[in-house]
């Protein structure tokens, strides 16, 4: 019973229609960058691995990775003559953001248990108090 | 004044939250329990989700089944099997909707009229865990499924007439 989860994807989707869509959404639009996001979910990878992880040029893949960067995704460092690519800032406010707006949930779902609750205790008491006169 | 709702990650696999009820644990069990009482607070309305239909045989080896619809949109649906009902005290239930979604329990334990209800939702891996929270790259093919026919739609919605 996640109804969580059904609410988790339609936010990302909302998300993606306001602001951001133009970035994010043409970000994610293509298979080979979804790829790349996969894989830099394992690990940090520079750009020449994963040229060659997707049989790509150099400049093909700095193209993927750039759209990527611009979108917040992903994140990028030159170190000497490498280029370091890793997973945005965004992903990882989200997996901090997610225990607290699961929380928020069952928050606002007990909340509402409470109202059904003081009302069935409200029920028992005027049956009680019925059968007493 | 409403008690506050606790959560805390217990371990690689196990998220727990705990509230406190005003009430023995017979009447908070009955409101799980009963599908007409149910419905009517499963689904806050702050979280602009209706409950589209709702059947459960609420009892050990039961089934239920849940279609939720967001703003309007085409129901989901979410299911699974009640492994345990212990009336007023214990229910333990599959979520089948994800291939590796957890196994929630939730005990009820009244002391001096009040009752603590403790919810544990107990996730087959450490990674099935990370894609339940968002922003984990496990959960994103659903997403990016998703993404692609809004995609068409938006697309089909924007070409001139």
């Amino acid at each position: 019973m996640r109804a969580e989860d059904a609410c988790r994807i339609l936010n990302y989707m909302v998300q993606y229609i306001g602001s951001r869509l133009d970035a994010s959404f043409a970000a994610l639009s293509d298979a080979t960058r979804r790829g790349v996001l996969e894989q830099l979910g394992r690990s940090d990878a520079s750009i020449t691995e994963l040229a060659d992880r997707f049989h790509m040029t150099l400049t093909g893949m700095k193209k993927h990775v750039g759209v990527l960067e611009e979108a917040g995704l992903v994140t990028t460092e030159k170190i000497g003559r490498v280029r370091t690519c890793k997973l945005g800032a965004r992903g990882l406010e989200d997996a901090a953001a997610w225990i607290e707006r699961h929380r928020e949930l069952w928050n606002a779902r007990f909340d509402e248990l409470d109202g059904v609750v003081e009302e069935l205790k409200r029920n028992e008491r005027n049956e009680r108090s019925k059968k007493r006169k | 004044m409403k008690n506050p709702t606790t959560i805390e990650r217990k371990s690689d696999r196990e998220v727990v939250v705990t509230r406190t009820f005003e009430a023995p644990a017979r009447i908070v069990f009955q409101a799980w329990s009963k599908p007409e009482l149910f419905r009517r607070w499963w689904l806050p309305k702050s979280m602009g989700m209706t409950l589209v239909s709702y059947e459960a045989d609420i009892r050990t080896g039961g089934s239920y089944r849940l279609e939720i619809s967001y703003q309007g949109s085409k129901p989901m649906a979410v299911f699974g099997k009640y492994l345990e009902v212990t009336p007023h005290s214990r229910l333990v239930w599959t979520n089948e909707e994800s291939p590796d979604g957890p196994v929630t329990t939730v005990t009820l334990e009244e002391k001096g009229g009040k009752t603590l209800l403790v919810l544990s939702e107990l996730h087959p891996s450490k990674a099935a865990l990370d894609a339940a929270g968002t922003g984990a790259l496990e959960a994103m093919p659903e997403t990016f499924g998703q993404l692609d026919e809004l995609a068409a739609e938006l697309i089909a919605g924007a070409a001139p007439p």
